[in-house]
C-alpha cells in the first residue's frame, strides 16, 4: 500500500506545483492583462483611460490585492472551476470555450496514444526477437532517422501529398460545418475524414520511442537466466518471446508512458495548429496570439493536469503489474 | 616488433579513436562537421544574401535559384544555408544552459541527499511531467522582450534540463559512496571540490551524452516554436522558413522545395547528433564498442 500512497502523494504535490506555477508565471513577468486588452481595444498608439482600466480590471478579475490574497483567491477559483472570462470570446467564460475544444484533443491524443503504444510495443517485440537480422538493423536505423523528423513537418508533407496533390482528404479543420458538433453517428461520419491526416501525422513518429525502448528491454530480458532456463526446458520460441521476454520488457515501457505523453502533447499542439484542428492546442496558440491570458493559462493548466492524471494512472498500473515495484518502495 | 613501433607516435587522443572506430559515430561526426562548415562558411557558400528580396516571388527551382524563391522574393537556398547558423547557435547555447542547470541540480541533489534531495527531486519530477511545448508557449507569451533569440534560448533551456538532471542524480548516488570519494572527503576536500573535481570527471560521458541530447532537443524546440510563429518571424532559421512556407500557402502553389529543404536539414542535423551519441555511449560502455 505504501507504493500507492506515495504515488498519490506525489500526484497531489505535483498538482499543487503545476497550479502554483501557473499562478506565478504571469506575475513574475510583470505584465498587466487588463492593460494588454485595453491596448488591444484602443490600438497600440492610444493612451488608456485609467477609469476604463479599472472597469476592465473589475470585469476580468485582476485585483489590486497583496500577492498572498491573490493566490488564495486563485486557488479558490481553480477549485470551484471559475477560470474567468475569455478576452477573445467575451462574454463566454473560459470554461465554455475550453469545453468545446477538449473533446477534440482527447480523441486525437487518446487514439494516437493507444495505437502508438500498441504498435510500438508489438514491433519492438518482433525486432528484438529477430535481432541481428537485416530486418532488425533496417527497422532500427530507419526509426532512429524518422524519429528526428519534426511533427509539424510530417503534417505539412501529408497535407501536400494527400490533401492538395491527391485530393483524397480535407487539408484542414475538424468537420465540414454542415452539422453541429454532437456525439452522434452522423457527426462522427462527417468528422472522420478530417481526423485521418492529423492522426497519421502523429502516428508516423508516435510508436518509435516505444519500439526502440521495447527492443532494448527485450534484448536484455531474453539474455537473462530465466529466459535461458526456459529455452533449456524446451519451450517454443513463441512462448519464450511472449511469456518470458515481452512480459518483463513491457514494464519499463509502461513507466515511459507519462513521459512519452508529454512529447505527444507537444506534437499534438503542432499538428493541431498545422491542420487547424479545433482542439486545445490550436486554442492555446490562438490565445497566445490574442494575448488572451485567462484562456491561455487555463489551457496550460488543463494540459498539465491531464498529463499528471495520466502519469498517476500509469504509475498505479505499474504497481499492479509489477509486485517488485511495490516491494522496493516498501523496503 | 621493432623499436620504431613501440615509440609513441603523435596520434589522436584515445576518446577520438574510439569514437572514430564506431561506424555510426563516424557517420554522425562527418555529418555534423558538414553542418558546422555550412554554418561557418555560409557567406561564401550561399549564392545570395538571405535578406535580399530583390528577386521575383515564387520562382521555381533553377540554376540561379537552386530551390526557387519564396513568396516574398528571398532565395530559398541562401536562407537554408544561413539557417544552419541559427539552429546550431541556439542549439549549442540552450543545450549548454540546460546541461549546466541539470548538472547543478542533479549533482547537488544526489550528493547532499536528505531534505535538499527531496526538494530538488520534486522540482525535477515536476519539470519532467509538465509538458514542455505548452509550457514553452505559455512562458514565451509572458517573457519580456518577446521575439528575441534570447527569449527562445531561455524558454528552451528552462524547460529542457529535467531528464538529464535525474540521470545525473542517479549516477552520483552510485559514485558518492566509493572509497576514493570517502578518502577525498577525509583528506578535507570541500563539497564543491569533491563534486566537481572528483565525481564529475567520472561522469564525463554521461554529461556529454546529455549535452548532445539537449542540443538536439533545443534545435527541435527552436524549429517548433519558430514554426508556430513564436519568437521573431524575421529570424532566418529552418523553422521560420517552414512558418512562412505554411502562411504563404507555398504548399498550394506546389513550391515543394520550400517544404522539403528545411525539414530534411533539420532531420539530418538531429540525426547527426543522435549518431555521435551512439559513439559517446560506447566510450563509457566497452560492450558497445565495435571491434
Amino acid at each position: 500500500m505504501a507504493y500507492f500512497a506515495r504515488r498519490i502523494g506525489f500526484f497531489l504535490l505535483t498538482l499543487w506545483g503545476a497550479v502554483t506555477l501557473n499562478f506565478l508565471i504571469p506575475r513574475l513577468s510583470g505584465g498587466d492583462p487588463a492593460q494588454a486588452i485595453l491596448q488591444r481595444i484602443a490600438g497600440k498608439e492610444a493612451r488608456v483611460d485609467p477609469a476604463q482600466l479599472a472597469a476592465v480590471r473589475a470585469m476580468l478579475g485582476v485585483p489590486d490585492e497583496p500577492l498572498w490574497r491573490q493566490y488564495l483567491d486563485y486557488l479558490g477559483n481553480m477549485a470551484s472551476g471559475n477560470f474567468g472570462v475569455s478576452y477573445t470570446y467575451f462574454p463566454y467564460s473560459v470554461s465554455e470555450v475550453i469545453g468545446e475544444a477538449v473533446p477534440w484533443t482527447i480523441v486525437l491524443v487518446g487514439v494516437t496514444l493507444v495505437l502508438s503504444f500498441a504498435i510500438g510495443t508489438l514491433l519492438g517485440t518482433w525486432v528484438a526477437w529477430r535481432r541481428g537480422t537485416t530486418f532488425d538493423s533496417v527497422l532500427t536505423v530507419t526509426s532512429a532517422f524518422v524519429g528526428t523528423l519534426p511533427f509539424f513537418w510530417i503534417a505539412l508533407v501529408l497535407i501536400y501529398v494527400f490533401a492538395i496533390t491527391l485530393g483524397w482528404l480535407p487539408p484542414s479543420g475538424g468537420f465540414s460545418g454542415l452539422l453541429e458538433p454532437a456525439p452522434t453517428a452522423a457527426f462522427v461520419a462527417d468528422a472522420w475524414p478530417y481526423f485521418i491526416l492529423p492522426a497519421a501525422a502523429i502516428m508516423i513518429t508516435g510508436p518509435i520511442g516505444w519500439l526502440l525502448g521495447m527492443r532494448n528491454n527485450m534484448v536484455q530480458s531474453l539474455g537473462e537466466d530465466f529466459a535461458r532456463f526456459g529455452r533449456a526446458k524446451g519451450l517454443s520460441n513463441r512462448r519464450l518471446a511472449i511469456a518470458y521476454g515481452a512480459r518483463v520488457a513491457i514494464l519499463p515501457n509502461v513507466t515511459g508512458f507519462a513521459l512519452a505523453l508529454g512529447g505527444l502533447i507537444g506534437g499534438t499542439v503542432l499538428v493541431e495548429q498545422t491542420f487547424n484542428y479545433p482542439g486545445t492546442g490550436r486554442l492555446l496558440l490562438e490565445a497566445v496570439s490574442n494575448k488572451d491570458y485567462p484562456l491561455m493559462q487555463t489551457i496550460f493548466l488543463f494540459i498539465a493536469v491531464g498529463v499528471l492524471v495520466a502519469n498517476l494512472v500509469a504509475d498505479v498500473l505499474y504497481g499492479v503489474l509489477d509486485p517488485r515495484a511495490r516491494r522496493r518502495e516498501a523496503a | 616488433m621493432t623499436a620504431a613501433a613501440l615509440r609513441p607516435r603523435a596520434r589522436a587522443p584515445q576518446w577520438f579513436t574510439i569514437l572514430w572506430r564506431n561506424k555510426k559515430a563516424r557517420f554522425g561526426m562527418l555529418l555534423l562537421l558538414a553542418f558546422v562548415l555550412l554554418a561557418l562558411l555560409a557567406p561564401v557558400l550561399a549564392p545570395y544574401d538571405p535578406r535580399d528580396r530583390s528577386f521575383a516571388g515564387g520562382l521555381p527551382p533553377s540554376a540561379e535559384h537552386w530551390f526557387g524563391t519564396t513568396g516574398k522574393g528571398y532565395d530559398v537556398a541562401s536562407q537554408a544555408i544561413f539557417g544552419a547558423r541559427t539552429s546550431l547557435v541556439i542549439g549549442l547555447v540552450a543545450g549548454a544552459i540546460a546541461t549546466t542547470i541539470s548538472l547543478l541540480v542533479g549533482m547537488t541533489a544526489g550528493y547532499l541527499g536528505g531534505m535538499v534531495d527531496e526538494v530538488l527531486s520534486f522540482v525535477t519530477n515536476l519539470a519532467l511531467v509538465v509538458p514542455a511545448l505548452p509550457l514553452m508557449i505559455t512562458l514565451a507569451a509572458y517573457v519580456p522582450g518577446g521575439g528575441s533569440e534570447w527569449m527562445v534560448i531561455i524558454v528552451i533551456s528552462i524547460t529542457g534540463w529535467a531528464g538529464a538532471a535525474r540521470l545525473k542524480r542517479a549516477q552520483i548516488l552510485t559514485l558518492r559512496n566509493r572509497e576514493y570519494i570517502q578518502a577525498a572527503r577525509m583528506a578535507g576536500d570541500g563539497t564543491f571540490h569533491v563534486i566537481f573535481r572528483e565525481i564529475a570527471p567520472n561522469m564525463t560521458s554521461l554529461i556529454v551524452v546529455g549535452f548532445i541530447g539537449a542540443v538536439g532537443g533545443a534545435i527541435g524546440a527552436e524549429a517548433g516554436l519558430a514554426f508556430l510563429g513564436i519568437g521573431n518571424p524575421d529570424t532566418i532559421s529552418w523553422g521560420t522558413m517552414l512558418y512562412w512556407a505554411n502562411t504563404d500557402g507555398a504548399l498550394l502553389t506546389g513550391a515543394f522545395a520550400r517544404l522539403v529543404v528545411p525539414g530534411l536539414l533539420l532531420a539530418l542535423l538531429t540525426t547527426a547528433l543522435t549518431f555521435v551519441n551512439f559513439g559517446v555511449d560506447a566510450l563509457s560502455n566497452p560492450h558497445l564498442r565495435e571491434p
